[in-house]
């Protein structure tokens, strides 16, 4: 019988190699705590990004409130197409006419980092490389004959090859943030419930113990 | 089995214990479902405070604005709606504004932080129709001569005067509300917030 | 005051036996003293009930079952809604710990021979709670509107179209429209949270109304109605309350203690319990690149893919479901517990429970021609399992079963 357990054990954790063939990622270490590199990454979201790609699930108000900016400077530097800080933050562009020039609608980039993994983001981000072929001058090593220019080109011109890796970092630590706003919240009261558990264990193992010295 | 020597104290300890513990625990795992009834991110921003533009309204006109669903007015009185204000005292249920409907910089005869301007949520008290805004003085089915302007409300004929105030022997048994309010600049009304100011 | 009470409760009494069931199915409940391990999870399998009909109840408070608002209702109770993403959190996560649980739960009545005479029906009842699960799950997972959600059930309910002559209207009936559409949202929702909850609640109480009639089996098999001492009372029983009943609480808080590691920790499940293709909206024209069930479907979708024919694949994974119903009449054996049983039952089941898993992981992955084989190898000894069950149980020397429970 406990060849079945043993087995069982060995075999679960089959289950969690799943999928993950194809192109080579880049791997990117983010850290949803680093606020500095979230607001970098936020910086430089709305400068390059969000012209574009809506967020229309992340509202001005959250990112003030979790990245600890005060709300004048969201105002100032992220809000272009409201005066309503509990507004979530849409792209300048209207649908129709992003579909006539890059062929299509730039998608939504509230989930993106959850949809294809943080991995890909990075990978993607500093993925470009010239090709005559395509309408704007560049492909993409992650996304075959992408639909987006290369509108990182210019930023990584001015820092150079190692500090635009570390922008990239930071946009992807951004949109993991946008992806899963909650995690660090999430992930300190887990602790807390995890120990309030653990505490309550302790009466409930004695109670069990104490009734069941009847029985043996 | 076996229930000899069993130390009864020691068992309603533990019972007392696991249940304590387990109580806070089931009380804990209570907040999430109870908070998750307060108004979400996006009904709170719905409901944020909205501003009015009152530089092209002239004196007795009123402007409509909606902040959570519900219409605000604004009024700006003449110079004789105001002089008329006190003379319908003795006609009023609440004329001194004493019951708790405004804020206390609008608890004052003319029930407005600027004289000329009052701030109202255009609800009867009674049942929460929206009463029509009937500034014409002497209107023949509001009372003839008596009838200095004011609000009327349909659905049950209660009546206000120009600070929404109501008047006796009508259904509606408060005065109109004053929403929180305060002047962002001199043309500017902020509602839904209280000013600094105020 | 406590004549009053008293009173009140002699009053409810009369009217209603409180303390006569308390006594029925607790206090004078006799349970064999010797559970073990794999007697945790039938308890646990009613508190995750609990959990999901809670968290499902809060859920339908803010989700939105229309082919427009349902993906955006889903982020709007992630992030919008005060603790959202807890409630949501708890009911994804207990889906999968749902399916744990019964998995655990139906491995064990068949490693000790539980669904034997005369539980009969309570395995019976059990399997019907397993298929209503199932269908509570495939529902619930349309739900979300990603594109997991959407090409899952499109592939799902294709399948139907596989049945001769009428398998397309009635597909087209399902779905009520030419493609998974609102409609057929707006249905699935009905179904998840008023009509199978309803028929899944029912389908528990005569779980446990036949179970409580007959008692419980044990990990020796041994039948401890048959020794009692001069008050009736079986030698081997105790009361359900107060001992199973501290025991179970145990259980609940080791259980906690795992699934909230999951809930806070990795609420995704490494995309076990929520799928990356599942966070972005479903779109009727594009098919992610890989489709696959959740894990707890995975082993039946292997067999289906194993099988190199449309119709006949959904016979076999109809089959492999089935199967499991008849246990009772396939078991032979004059035993009940593996414990007792010959080499050959340990061995088949065994490699029933490999065979199991293996189809469960290949049901994960895009099929390769050596996946494909393996799972083929592995579909026929699912089936071995239960076809020469009758006869493995016969010819097999069975150890002798001990008067009383051991340990």
């Amino acid at each position: 019988m406990k060849k079945i357990i043993v087995l069982l054990f060995i075999f679960f954790p089959g289950f969690v190699l799943a999928s993950g063939e194809g192109v080579k990622l880049e791997h990117v270490q983010v850290d949803a705590k680093d606020l500095e590199s979230l607001k970098r990454g936020a910086d430089l979201f709305y400068k390059y990004c969000s012209g574009c790609h809506s967020t229309k699930y992340v509202r001005y108000e959250r990112i003030a409130t979790d990245l600890n900016l005060a709300e004048a400077y969201v105002k100032e530097n992220y809000m272009f197409n409201s005066d309503n800080i509990g507004e979530v933050a849409l792209s300048s562009m209207p649908a129709d006419l992003s579909k006539k020039w890059f062929g299509t609608t730039p998608p939504d980039m509230s989930l993106e980092a959850r949809l294809r993994g943080n991995d890909w983001v990075y990978s993607y981000l500093i993925g470009f490389y010239e090709d005559e072929s395509r309408p704007f001058g560049y492909n993409n090593h992650v996304f075959k004959d992408v639909g987006m220019p290369n509108v990182l080109a210019g930023l990584k011109q001015e820092l150079g090859e190692e500090k635009f890796k570390a922008a990239a970092t930071d946009i992807t630590n951004y949109m993991a943030y946008m992806a899963d706003p909650v995690k660090v919240e999430r992930e300190s009261l887990g602790i807390k419930v995890i120990i309030f558990l653990l505490v309550l264990l302790i009466p409930s193992y004695l109670l069990k113990k104490e009734y069941w010295k009847d029985i043996h | 089995m076996n229930n000899e020597g069993v130390n009864q104290d020691r068992r309603w300890f533990l019972i007392g214990s696991t249940a304590a513990v387990g109580a806070v625990g089931a009380a804990a795992a209570a907040v999430p479902f109870v908070k998750a009834w307060n108004p979400s991110a996006k009904a709170k921003a719905a409901g944020a405070p909205i501003k009015i533009d009152i530089s092209k309204l002239s004196p007795g006109e009123r402007v409509i604005a909606e902040w959570r669903s519900k219409p605000i007015w604004v009024v700006r009185r003449t110079e004789q709606s105001l002089a008329d204000l006190p003379k319908l005292n003795d006609s009023l249920r609440d004329p001194k504004s004493e019951m708790d409907q405004q804020p206390v910089y609008a608890q004052n005869p003319n029930r407005s932080i600027k004289d000329e301007y009052v701030v109202l949520i255009g609800l009867c008290t009674h049942l929460g129709c929206s009463p029509t805004y009937r500034p014409e003085l002497g209107a023949e089915d509001l009372g003839g001569d008596s009838w200095l302007g004011g609000f009327f409300c349909p659905c049950h004929g209660s009546k206000f005067d120009l600070a929404g105030r109501v008047f006796q022997g009508v259904p509606a048994p408060y005065n109109l509300e004053v929403p929180p309010h305060f002047y962002e600049d001199e043309n500017t009304i902020v509602i839904g917030l209280e000013g600094e100011a105020a | 005051m406590k004549q009053i009470v008293d009173s009140v409760m002699d009053w409810v009494e009369v009217r209603m036996p409180v303390s006569k069931l308390y006594k029925e199915h607790m206090a004078d409940y006799y349970a064999p003293k010797n559970f073990n391990f794999w007697y945790y999870f039938g308890s646990l399998a009613l508190f995750v009930l609990v959990n999901q009909l809670l968290t499902g109840i809060w859920l339908t408070m803010y989700y939105t079952p229309s082919g427009g608002e349902a993906f955006n209702s889903i982020e709007y109770i992630m992030r919008d809604v005060e603790y959202g993403w807890l409630l949501r959190y708890l009911h994804s996560t207990g889906a999968t710990a749902f399916f744990v649980v019964i998995y655990l739960h139906m491995f064990r009545g068949m490693m000790y021979g539980s669904y034997k005479s005369p539980r009969e029906l309570v395995w019976l009842f059990g399997m019907g709670i397993y298929g209503v699960l199932m269908g509570e799950a495939f529902f619930g997972y349309l739900l979300p509107w990603g594109q997991m959600s959407y090409w899952g059930a499109q592939v799902i309910l294709s399948l139907v179209g596989a049945v001769p002559i009428v398998g397309d209207d009635i597909a087209l009936w399902v779905r009520g429209d030419y493609v998974i559409s609102g409609v057929t949202l707006n249905r699935f929702f009905a179904l998840h949270v008023v009509a199978l909850p309803i028929v899944l609640l029912g389908l528990i109480a005569m779980h446990l109304f036949a179970l409580h009639e007959v008692g419980s089996s044990n990990p020796d098999g041994v039948e401890i109605k048959e020794k009692k001492d001069s008050e009736g009372i079986p030698l081997d029983g105790i009361p359900f309350h107060p001992y199973y009943t501290v025991k179970d609480i145990m259980g609940v808080v080791v259980f906690l203690i795992v699934f909230c590691s999951v809930v806070f920790f990795f609420p995704s499940g490494g995309g076990l319990i929520l799928e990356g293709p599942n966070f972005e909206p479903s779109n009727a024209l594009k098919t992610p690149e890989h489709i696959a069930p959740v894990w707890y479907f995975t082993p039946y979708y292997s067999v289906l893919r194993a099988v190199p024919n449309k119709l006949g694949g959904v016979i076999a994974m109809g089959g492999a479901i089935a199967f499991l119903f008849v246990l009772p009449w396939l078991d032979r054996s004059p035993v009940k517990s593996i414990r007792y049983k010959g080499w050959m039952s340990k061995f088949a089941l065994t490699a029933f429970v490999v065979s199991f898993l293996i189809l469960g992981y290949l049901g994960t992955q895009a099929p390769t021609p050596g996946k494909t084989l393996a799972a083929q190898i592995f579909t026929i000894i699912y089936f071995l399992f239960f076809i020469l069950m009758p006869f493995y149980t016969t010819m097999e020397k069975t150890k002798p079963v001990p008067e009383r429970v051991t340990g």
